[in-house]
């Protein structure tokens, strides 16, 4: 054995601890890993199934669970592209210039994640609704925005906000713009050089962004909630439809609801790990 | 096509002091010209503004009598090599190349052949399908160098082109540039921290100090006659003895030499001198001349091929001499040894300059 194989496991031991305390450690991780994940995990399809496949297949074909499902998709499918544009846009002018407002752009960037979603929500009410200060206005050309879609849809872009521009400042910052700057040198134009240079140097960054975004854009109940008033069928989302069918003692159905967006999540973070392999290979 | 920056300015904060400050110097066509100085003297600045990838606060650039100061950098048909590569790391070398041709929507023919021949003349035609990150940094800088030429650039900026690699690479590399130049004859700009680098390959050499320009001229008149105490204590690494003006000549203790004609008697110098121009001699051997003093060896240091002695002289300034390795060990000098130093040229400075 070469002597510095020797050295490393010297150190390697001496790093460890005893025993009692690595299997002490260990089992905490595991207790703490089955009560919180594992239990829930397995109790949902429990529920789920308790009253067999069919009664599972027709909770989630219901008229009502399908429109919740359109409007969830909807919702994400609005929400996910335009904080991807947002997003690309402000971390690569945070990242790229120094500029007056720009420790203030990142505070107001961070916002949603520092506001309770119920208080998210009820922004949107206390500016669209009809005590609200747009809402006369409103009232009078015919346009609903609180307890209709486009409350809903507002909402969730709102708490979906910093993901992407979170997700890719911290990767534009590490990269520099040597690669962009020899582009320019080259002939290309400003977008040529995003497209061809700036965006394939950042592309696993943003993908990992839009797959939280859109986790939390399909899963998203506060703020929701709070602008949807639970007009079955028109204004409710997956999580919404969930709720209400607990709250019905449709514990079948409510859960039926719920292992659907157990999958999503289970999906998003498969995809999650997919990309950071991609993105990091070792 | 020459370069030709007039007054030049460029300042980061507002307030601080300027990177740049009127900076003007030519770079004469079809030569590689040096901007060379110490970290911080602004070069790399001063590059990036010819490139069009900073604008200036004031003053003019102009390439090839064209005023291009206000011009975007994509019209400014520059080539530009960075230090850090900065390739396209998603891209094979042979994309890279062709990615300013494609920008430019040179018909597939002929970009392809245009490539090919980029990639013959920097040597790495079987590599053309590799992406950079599976390239030694010789190699990617072959690549950087290719991609900028294969624009047909009317001039050529390298930014510390070198830096980033080992000795052995970067004098290879040195080598090539200097042949691909003699083919070429483009005008090109070279930033260096480097003095061999600069007076080994450029023709025109700027000597660059805290945003100035401290003297410009061709290597040999760098080299052998700088203008200023900067650019002599800053090429090639000479040694400072501090004196004054006696009887015409610069003394500094029992040793003098040859004072400038200007000086007036009893007036401060300082004389410059380098390590290769004093010679050593066993001490009382010989006569004593004006131009010789006798000194301590302090230390002693073997590099390689010669020999780094460091002398205290009787004036208290300490001189760094270099002797061949086999005339040292025919001088038989220890350290504590007192030796007979000959200065054989200096160059001297009127007044009490710090550096």
């Amino acid at each position: 054995m070469p002597p510095s194989t020797l050295v490393l496991r010297r150190n390697a031991r001496s790093l460890s601890g005893p025993a009692f305390v690595r299997w002490g450690l260990i089992g905490a991780a595991v207790l703490l890993l089955g009560v919180f994940l594992i239990v829930p995990l397995v109790a949902v399809f429990t529920f789920a199934f308790q009253k067999g496949w069919e009664a599972y297949v027709s909770a989630l074909t219901h008229p009502t669970a399908l429109a919740a499902m359109r409007l969830t998709l909807l919702s994400a499918a609005i929400a996910v592209p335009f904080n991807l544009a947002f997003g690309l846009a402000a971390s690569w002018l945070i990242a790229r210039f120094q500029f007056r407002g720009r420790s203030l752009l990142m505070t107001l960037i961070d916002l949603p994640f520092s506001v309770s979603p119920v208080i998210a929500g009820l922004i949107f009410v206390l500016l669209f609704g009809r005590q609200g200060w747009l809402g006369p206005w409103l009232l009078d050309h015919d346009v609903r925005v609180i307890f209709a879609v486009p409350g809903i849809v507002l909402a969730t872009v709102f708490v979906t906000f910093p993901y992407v521009a979170r997700e890719l400042l911290p990767v534009m910052e590490a990269q520099g713009s040597d690669e962009e700057e020899a582009a320019l040198t080259l002939g290309a134009s400003g977008w040529r050089t995003f497209l061809c240079v700036t965006l394939p140097k950042v592309k696993w960054g943003v993908l990992y962004g839009v797959i939280l975004c859109n986790a939390r854009a399909m899963g998203e109940f506060g703020a929701v909630s709070v602008v949807s008033g639970h007009v079955r069928g028109v204004t409710t989302t997956l999580p919404l439809h969930a709720e209400i069918l607990y709250n019905e003692y449709d514990l079948a159905g409510a859960f039926a609801v719920a292992s659907l967006l157990t999958l999503l999540a289970i999906v998003t973070l498969v995809v999650k790990k997919f990309v950071e392999w991609r993105s990091h290979p070792s | 096509m020459s370069i030709v920056v007039e007054q030049l300015a460029r300042r980061f904060t507002q307030g601080g002091s300027p990177a740049v400050s009127r900076v003007s110097f030519q770079a004469p066509e079809g030569a590689i010209t040096s901007l060379l100085g110490p970290s911080g003297a602004g070069k790399s600045t001063l590059l990036r503004l010819i490139a069009g990838l900073e604008i200036p606060d004031e003053g003019r650039v102009l390439i090839d009598g064209v005023d291009c100061t206000r011009m975007p950098v994509q019209q400014r048909g520059v080539g530009v090599v960075f230090q850090s590569y900065a390739l396209f790391k998603h891209l094979t070398v042979r994309q890279n190349v062709a990615f300013g041709l494609e920008v430019r929507r040179v018909p597939k023919a002929e970009r392809d052949a245009r490539v090919e021949e980029m990639l013959r003349m920097v040597q790495l035609e079987h590599l053309g399908g590799r992406y950079p990150g599976q390239l030694s940094g010789g190699q990617r800088q072959r690549v950087a160098f290719a991609r900028a030429l294969a624009i047909r650039p009317r001039v050529l900026l390298l930014d510390e082109p070198f830096g980033a690699l080992d000795t052995r690479v970067r004098e290879e590399l040195r080598e090539w540039l200097h042949a691909l130049h003699e083919r070429t004859r483009l005008t090109t700009l070279l930033v260096t921290h480097d003095q061999q680098e600069a007076l080994e390959i450029s023709q025109h050499v700027v000597v660059l100090s805290e945003g100035r320009v401290a003297q410009a001229g061709s290597p040999a008149d760098i080299y052998d006659r700088p203008a200023s105490p900067f650019v002599a204590s800053f090429i090639g690494g000479a040694s400072v003895l501090h004196g004054h003006v006696q009887a015409g000549r610069a003394a500094m203790g029992a040793l003098s030499v040859a004072a400038p004609a200007a000086a007036r008697e009893g007036e401060a110098v300082q004389a410059f001198v380098r390590p290769h121009d004093i010679k050593l001699a066993k001490a009382l051997a010989g006569a004593a001349s004006a131009s010789t003093a006798t000194g301590r060896v302090e230390r002693l240091k073997p590099v390689g091929g010669y020999v780094k002695v460091f002398l205290r002289l009787p004036s208290g300034d300490e001189v760094t001499v270099e002797v061949p390795r086999s005339e040292f060990d025919a001088l038989g000098v220890v350290e504590g040894d007192s030796v007979r130093a000959d200065v054989r040229s200096a160059t001297v400075f009127v007044g009490d300059y710090s550096i």
